[in-house]
């Protein structure tokens, strides 16, 4: 299997399959970049769906990514909800004011409907127009933030820390609307075309609830809304950490789980046991400074720990590259996972032999 | 001593604020309010605070025992109160972002532990930069979520140093949880990895200061 070379997707497929493919895939999962490509403000860049479209094909031409990644920025969700963007030059869009100002708004407040936002239907037409490119080659990976986790922008971090332990009816009723947006939201990525879809959930996450509070919540939605998305989804806590809920996150239905840079890779894979498949967890924030030697240690890092038997997608740890990372890094992981991630990896016993477990 | 700490820390941990309010009252009973503070709520904090660099507790944990123990000590030791510690002048901001979770835990365990601090909110280089001088202080904390405002606490350190004020800037957030480096690439004086640590920097510094 592993003399001939796969598409993105049939080597996706198989590492999901817990098979070893020809060699390790990478997402390398850059949204941002593509405004560089383009010549182009962060805010022009996702003003037309045209530009994303080309800047993705460029990023994947130019970096060999296996997967396209659509995504435009977290809060095109909330613009559905009645929310404002705010555009940085260097950064991530970031959702404006809360549109939930206090608890009582929640009796209110009524779920968006997707076909009516015109942010989302551009990233719906971006799905589209990449499908009618690359067909079923190669996976296309739309974003839904989760029910559970969309409350940090909807009303702010800290009031829904409160909401969670003090308010549960209005939890429920704010669970009940964001569950029926983000699976209609959801399920039409993947009839415009995605493959599978990204399910950011860092509230889930034990850096940031404990795993009982996840269990009666988090699980709870996330078991919900997966059930009735119609297509593959990959859970990612978005920097926060897995490994004391992986088999709890296993059991909501996902299929993929992105790893955080601050937890053991090869410990994460052995707790996970083929049960679902790691994203992961090159440190998006030491990147920008790597040199090329660095990304190369680091990709081999990653696939030592994670990359026999398959289930491994190398990737950064957020579910987004920063900006500031520059074209040397990426280019160097692109070669790094060219030159190590090929099966049978029988480099990793040296490795191994010389840096540990 | 010792097996009220633990109680307490329990107490915080489990969100049980009514247990937390005995065991304080308890301690209250036996010692002068900035001594409770001091031996009581700063430890357990301490505590919470390393738990969740651990990976052991919650961020939510941290945040409502924050917010508990400021509610605690705001009554036995109110801010007009002359055992308040309004030295050094210190204040805490979000750079530039508008994620405040952090620096509305940093503020509550500071104020928690006996502080007293501006809260400036959130705030651009520039107008950070005018207002520190301005209200001349010797501590700055500052708090971000995402990489692009950590590098901009390198602009307020430079422009800071170019007015020739002499304040330390305290950084904290998860660009720099990430990266041990960043927070000395970009000019800081000190990092907190948890917001309680932030409480033990501010003393290094005011013992430093002396």
């Amino acid at each position: 299997m592993n003399a001939i070379t796969m598409t993105s997707m049939q080597r996706t497929l198989t590492a999901l399959g817990h098979q070893e493919a020809d060699r390790v895939p990478l997402f390398l999962l850059t949204t941002l970049h593509g405004a560089k490509e383009l010549n182009l403000s962060i805010e022009d860049y996702f003003s037309r769906f045209e530009n994303v479209v080309e800047g993705q094909i460029r990023l994947r031409q130019k970096y060999r990514s296996d997967c396209l990644y659509p995504f435009f920025y977290a809060s095109i969700e909330t613009e559905a909800w009645g929310a404002d963007t705010l555009f940085l030059p260097d950064g991530p869009p970031l959702c404006g004011a809360p549109i939930i100002r206090k608890a009582e708004d929640i009796d209110r407040l009524e779920s968006p409907s997707v076909p009516d936002c015109a942010g989302l239907a551009k990233v719906l037409k971006t799905i589209g127009a990449l499908k009618a490119q690359v067909g079923d080659t190669v996976p296309i990976i739309g974003v839904a933030i989760s029910p559970f986790s969309l409350p940090v922008m909807q009303m702010g971090f800290h009031s829904y820390i409160e909401l969670l332990y003090e308010q549960p009816q209005r939890f429920e009723r704010l669970m009940a609307l964001n569950e029926a947006f983000t699976v209609s939201w959801a399920n039409a990525q993947l009839a415009a075309g995605a493959t599978a879809i990204c399910y950011f959930d860092p509230v889930s996450s034990p850096t940031n609830i404990p795993r009982d509070l996840y269990l009666r919540t988090g699980q709870q939605v996330a078991k919900r809304t997966i059930a009735q998305i119609k297509g593959p989804t990959a859970t990612h806590m978005a920097s926060g950490r897995c490994l004391s809920i992986l088999p709890d996150v296993a059991q909501s239905g996902t299929a993929v789980v992105g790893v955080s840079a601050l937890e053991d890779l090869g410990q994460v894979k052995r707790a996970a046991q083929a049960r679902v498949s790691l994203l992961g967890n090159l440190n998006g924030i030491e990147m920008r400074r790597w040199t090329p030697g660095q990304a190369e240690h680091e990709v081999k890092r990653a696939i030592a720990k994670a990359g026999r038997g398959g289930g491994f997608i190398l990737g950064d740890n957020h579910g987004e590259i920063p900006w500031q990372v520059p074209d040397q890094v990426l280019l160097a992981i692109a070669d790094a996972v060219d030159r190590w991630g090929r099966y049978p990896l029988n480099w990793i016993d040296e490795w191994v032999r010389t840096h540990g477990p | 001593m010792k097996q009220l700490i633990e109680q307490f820390q329990q107490s915080l941990a489990a969100l049980d604020r009514v247990k937390a309010d005995a065991l304080f009252q308890e301690a209250l009973a036996t010692m002068a309010p900035i001594q409770a503070v001091e031996q009581l709520v700063v430890p357990s904090l301490e505590h919470i605070g390393a738990a969740w660099h651990r990976g052991d507790l919650a961020l939510s944990q941290v945040y409502m025992s924050g917010r508990f123990c400021e509610a605690l000590v705001d009554g036995a030791l109110p801010p007009s109160d002359p055992d308040r510690k309004h030295q050094p002048r210190s204040a805490i901001v979000v750079l530039s972002d508008y994620h405040d979770l952090g620096k509305r835990i940093v503020y509550s365990i500071m104020r928690a532990s006996g502080f007293e601090l501006f809260d400036y909110g959130r705030m651009d280089v520039d107008q950070l930069v005018e207002r520190a001088i301005a209200d001349q202080l010797r501590v700055l904390m500052i708090s971000v979520l995402i990489l692009p405002s950590a590098l901009k606490v390198k602009q307020v350190c430079s422009r800071l140093k170019e007015r020739g004020v002499d304040v330390k800037v305290v950084v904290g957030g998860a660009p720099f949880l990430f990266d041990a480096q960043l927070w000395q690439d970009v000019g800081a004086d000190a990092m907190g990895s948890s917001a309680s640590e932030a409480v033990a920097i501010v003393e290094r510094l005011m013992g430093a200061m002396q």
